[in-house]
């Protein structure tokens, strides 16, 4: 009886404190329906622009001549060019490389780790005795930008693997650094793009957090560069002067694993163009 | 002579009745405004500050609002103590402001009444 009784104990609180990513994704969804009852879930793809029509207007009209195409030309050649092994990177990925941005990040059973596009290219590189690329800037993002050009229209199909304790952890580690206040302003990810979502911060409009990671790399209007998603999370950090987690450190895949987890759905638009 | 105790005790009245000449107040004023400052104006709509946020309420009537100036300061140093939720920054506890930067600052909102 004894021994019954933990049974029945041990199975309420393994269901207590299982966490529910499905059940995130479905409030986070009912949240924001709420705050904007009027916006379709795909428009969620185009980030600020979907809930602010006047930047909107001027992003169109910056897409008919975007300032990423030089860098996804550049992409593409780089993506074709054969490492010295005379390997390529379509012999690292599925399907060649093409049309696969949807499928990262995703949970490596085998390595325990969460791989991210930009982290599956570096392993590429490496074992084709090519050196680590910086993961922020530069040759990465053109790559990047013409992966994601590839994979455009497709869904983000992020899995959380059953039965992978390590993998739902992840999981909450990333959704716990998305909710946890931290730098000298005491901001959480959440406290702007939750709980402020289409207000005004100065003249910007603050972004939904669904669909943060639909669009990406980005050519930045206020650097007149490219950058990677860890890139713009790094940025955050540092306006609300909180430490900075590098780009692909656990921390950031971890968030990035949450945020593509809660986008799941979502159409690819990337290589874009943002302010 | 009398004429001179007459604008003495006029000029203590001035003093007193206006504790905060304007030049002190455009000291909290502009570190109010400064983005790397109180950068008040992320959130709130502030007197003719140019392009205000609307996260947090217009600044305005602050004296109706709170009973005393201490209860304002008490605010602006650290939101999170009467609200967990807030989305304001602690600024006195956090050291965004110095204790200095923070009366200014309090000086500033207090007098705005309109």
């Amino acid at each position: 009886m004894k021994s019954f009784c933990l049974f029945i104990y041990l199975i309420i609180s393994s269901s207590l404190a299982w966490a529910d990513p499905e059940q995130d994704r479905k409030q986070i969804l009912d949240f924001y329906q709420q705050i904007f009852p009027q916006l379709p879930l795909a428009d969620y793809a185009q980030g600020v622009y979907a809930i602010d029509s006047d930047a909107k207007k001027s992003w169109q009209a910056i897409e008919e001549f975007p300032p990423y195409e030089f860098a996804l030309e550049e992409g593409k050649e780089l993506f074709n060019r054969p490492f010295n092994n005379g390997a390529r990177y379509a012999d690292c990925f599925p399907n060649k490389g093409i049309a696969i941005a949807q499928n990262y990040p995703y949970w490596d059973e085998q390595k325990q780790s969460i791989i991210t596009l930009a982290s599956a290219i570096n392993a590429c590189r490496l074992q084709n005795q090519a050196p680590a690329l910086p993961y922020a800037q530069g040759e990465i993002t053109k790559i990047l930008a013409y992966m994601a050009f590839t994979s455009r229209g497709q869904l983000i199909n992020t899995i959380i693997p059953e039965h992978s304790q390590q993998a739902l952890s992840a999981y909450e580690q990333g959704k716990a650094y998305f909710y946890r206040r931290r730098g000298q302003l005491n901001f959480s990810c959440a406290s702007c793009h939750v709980d402020n979502a289409g207000k005004f911060i100065r003249s910007e409009i603050l972004s939904p957090a669904l669909g943060h990671t639909t669009h990406w790399p980005a050519y930045r209007l206020n650097t007149g560069e490219m950058g990677t998603l860890h890139r713009r999370f790094m940025d955050c950090n540092k306006l609300i002067r909180a430490p900075i987690d590098a780009a692909q450190s656990p921390a950031l895949r971890q968030l990035e694993f949450f945020l593509s987890y809660m986008a799941n759905g979502l159409a690819l638009n990337g290589p874009s163009t943002r302010k | 002579m009398k004429k001179l105790a007459g604008l003495f005790l006029l000029a203590l009245m001035t003093a007193c009745t206006h504790p905060k000449t304007q030049q002190d107040l455009s000291i909290g004023k502009q570190l109010s405004f400064q983005r790397n400052k109180g950068n008040c104006l992320a959130c709130h709509v502030i007197d003719d500050g140019e392009a205000p946020g609307n996260i947090g309420p217009a600044l305005q009537h602050i004296q109706t609002r709170f009973t005393t100036k201490e209860e304002l300061k008490a605010l602006i140093w650290d939101a999170t103590q009467f609200n967990p939720q807030t989305s304001m920054p602690p600024f006195g506890k956090n050291k965004i402001l110095t204790p200095d930067e923070v009366d200014h600052v309090v000086d500033y909102i207090w007098s705005l009444n309109r």
